[in-house]
């Protein structure tokens, strides 16, 4: 088994647009914690991870320069990430497909964790 | 994992922007609004990593109260928050505990209170009325809105503009603690959720869970006034009793094949004996004080109705007698209509259909597709095939949904068959 991190990503205009009304949203969170769940069920979940807030800072350059972000830099928001196992990228990307953020316009990277010491 | 209930988010968005009114102040709705989206933006985030909280609503409840303690703080300057809160909010120190305390649950009730009072605006309409109790304190959006009431998106939006315009003009929001203003009110906010269980039980939305739902908001709504002191008057039991007494005959209004089935015909067996005897309860404590409203009629009806094991033994005298009193306090085309049915059952379809001719105004029901097929019912069933045909014909024409067609689809082969083989 190796491990993959999925990040979340979305733009602010998307991740709005499929918020909704009420009962939409409700459905919507149903949706991603029947996913998450299925993949818990089949032992693919290594770590839940977590949600990051939309907003921060950015530290760049020698400068140092801090702004606003992280969407002054790319509209491209990552919203949290999860560390999930799996066979093999092609498990691992196939496993994504199932995540509703999808449905809302975002991306999930899939992005395999570089094994070291061995 | 915790369950959520089905509707929680909805629910809960209208016990928050009720509260949250009261806080920001009636013309500040849209920020009461964004600040709801905000709590459940927040849960979307991140219940999925840490699973659903304990208590879900009071999550939702604590979220927003902390998001509207950073709006107030920066607001606080910049805006006119609620006119009737404003020296409370005046002060750091004061605020939150002020918030605190205008989020404790009773608080929350009588917001939701203020609120359906203040919706059922002399300014405005009925059916606008309606509209926005389902919008604000039911949480259903536009699109939701629209489809319960089988309108346009564009028309709701419209009609739900005017409205919160309306509201906002209002200036703040009506206030519960006035026992004459409150008893002056009463009336109106009886009729809107009358109106609101009726869009559900009688009403055109094809989903029949959208009408299970419109019922279920209605009879909470209700709840909530009759729990308050001031609210729990003979005629709100009256009201509640006739919700539940037909609510209990919901899920025998669809037949096991998931067709529409008309009282006659319905398997009694499928009543609900909880919310019958809730029903009975609630009439009995209606009947008290000199005032005898429709709704105490109303109940009654549906009262004879379930008392009775089979159709057979409904006591239709009872029932045309009860139809006459409903005719002197609120007489419609659609009561006469519905007596003359009554007196088909009692006397036979000749003198229903006597009384049907007698309508006084019956060119309303026109457009009503179960006058036509009243009209088809009693010549089907003195034997007038043809005339029956051409009744359930129009008011096939007429059907709302597909499970109305459906069944005017039936009564109408009922006819080709060549005899009435349903018994009354």
């Amino acid at each position: 088994m190796s491990e993959f991190i999925y990040l979340y990503r979305s733009t602010n205009e998307a991740s709005r647009a499929a918020m909704g009304s009420p009962e939409q949203m409700q459905k919507s969170m149903q949706t991603w914690m029947a996913w998450m769940q299925q993949l818990a069920d089949k032992g693919h979940i290594k770590n839940p991870g977590h949600p990051l807030e939309r907003a921060g800072k950015l530290v760049k350059g020698k400068q140092r320069t801090i702004t606003d972000g992280p969407y002054a830099e790319s509209k491209d928001v990552i919203g949290g990430y999860t560390l999930v196992e799996a066979k093999d990228l092609a498990e691992a990307v196939e496993l994504s497909k199932g995540c509703p953020i999808l449905e809302g316009g975002g991306v999930v990277e899939v992005r395999p964790v570089l094994k070291t010491g061995m | 994992m915790t369950d959520l209930h089905e509707h929680l988010f909805r629910r809960e968005a209208g016990r928050i922007v009720a509260t949250l009114t009261r806080i920001f102040g009636v013309e500040n709705l849209a920020l009461a609004e964004d600040v709801v989206q905000d709590a459940f933006c927040r849960a979307l985030e991140v219940w999925p990593f840490r699973g659903v909280p304990e208590n879900p609503s009071a999550w939702l409840m604590a979220t927003a109260k902390h998001r509207a303690l950073d709006v107030l703080r920066h607001e606080r300057t910049a805006r006119t928050l609620a006119p009737e809160l404003g020296r409370l909010l005046e002060s750091e120190e004061r605020l939150s505990p002020a918030v605190e305390e205008l989020f404790r649950a009773d608080a929350i009730k009588d917001d939701q209170l203020r609120m359906m009072f203040s919706c059922c605006h002399p300014g405005l309409p009925e059916a606008a009325q309606v509209g926005l109790m389902l919008h604000i304190l039911c949480g259903f959006s536009v699109d939701e809105v629209a489809a319960a009431f089988v309108s346009t998106h564009a028309g709701v939006e419209k009609r739900l503009t005017r409205a919160k315009k309306v509201l906002a003009e209002s200036g703040r929001l009506f206030e519960i603690a006035d026992a004459a203003d409150f008893a002056t009110r009463l009336p109106a906010v009886h009729r809107a959720l009358y109106l609101l269980f009726n869009e559900g039980y009688h009403g055109a939305s094809p989903e029949s869970a959208v009408r299970v739902e419109l019922c279920r908001e209605a009879l909470r709504l209700t709840a909530l006034l009759f729990e308050h002191p001031l609210g729990s008057t003979p005629a709100t039991y009256a009201l509640a009793a006739l919700m539940c007494l037909h609510a209990a005959r919901l899920p025998s209004r669809l037949d096991a094949a998931g067709h529409l089935s008309v009282l006659a015909d319905q398997d009694r067996s499928r009543w609900d004996p909880h919310l019958m005897a809730e029903g009975q309860r609630l009439l009995e404590r209606s009947a008290t004080g000199p005032q005898l409203t429709e709704y105490h009629v109303e109940a009654a009806i549906a009262a004879v109705h379930a008392s009775a094991p089979r159709v057979a033994d409904t006591n239709w005298t009872q029932i045309v007698s009860l139809y006459d009193t409903l005719m002197t306090i609120r007489p419609s085309p659609v009561v006469a209509l519905n007596r003359a049915i009554a007196v088909a059952q009692r006397d036979g379809p000749e003198r229903g259909l006597e009384e049907i001719g007698a309508i006084a105004d019956s060119h309303r029901l026109a457009a009503y597709p179960f006058y036509h097929a009243a009209l088809g019912e009693l010549e089907l069933r003195r034997g007038r095939i043809e005339a029956a045909r051409e009744h359930f014909r129009a008011a096939l024409g007429l059907a709302r949904n597909a499970m109305e067609r459906q069944f005017l689809e039936q009564r109408m082969e009922t006819c080709e068959g060549g005899k009435a083989s349903r018994p009354a």
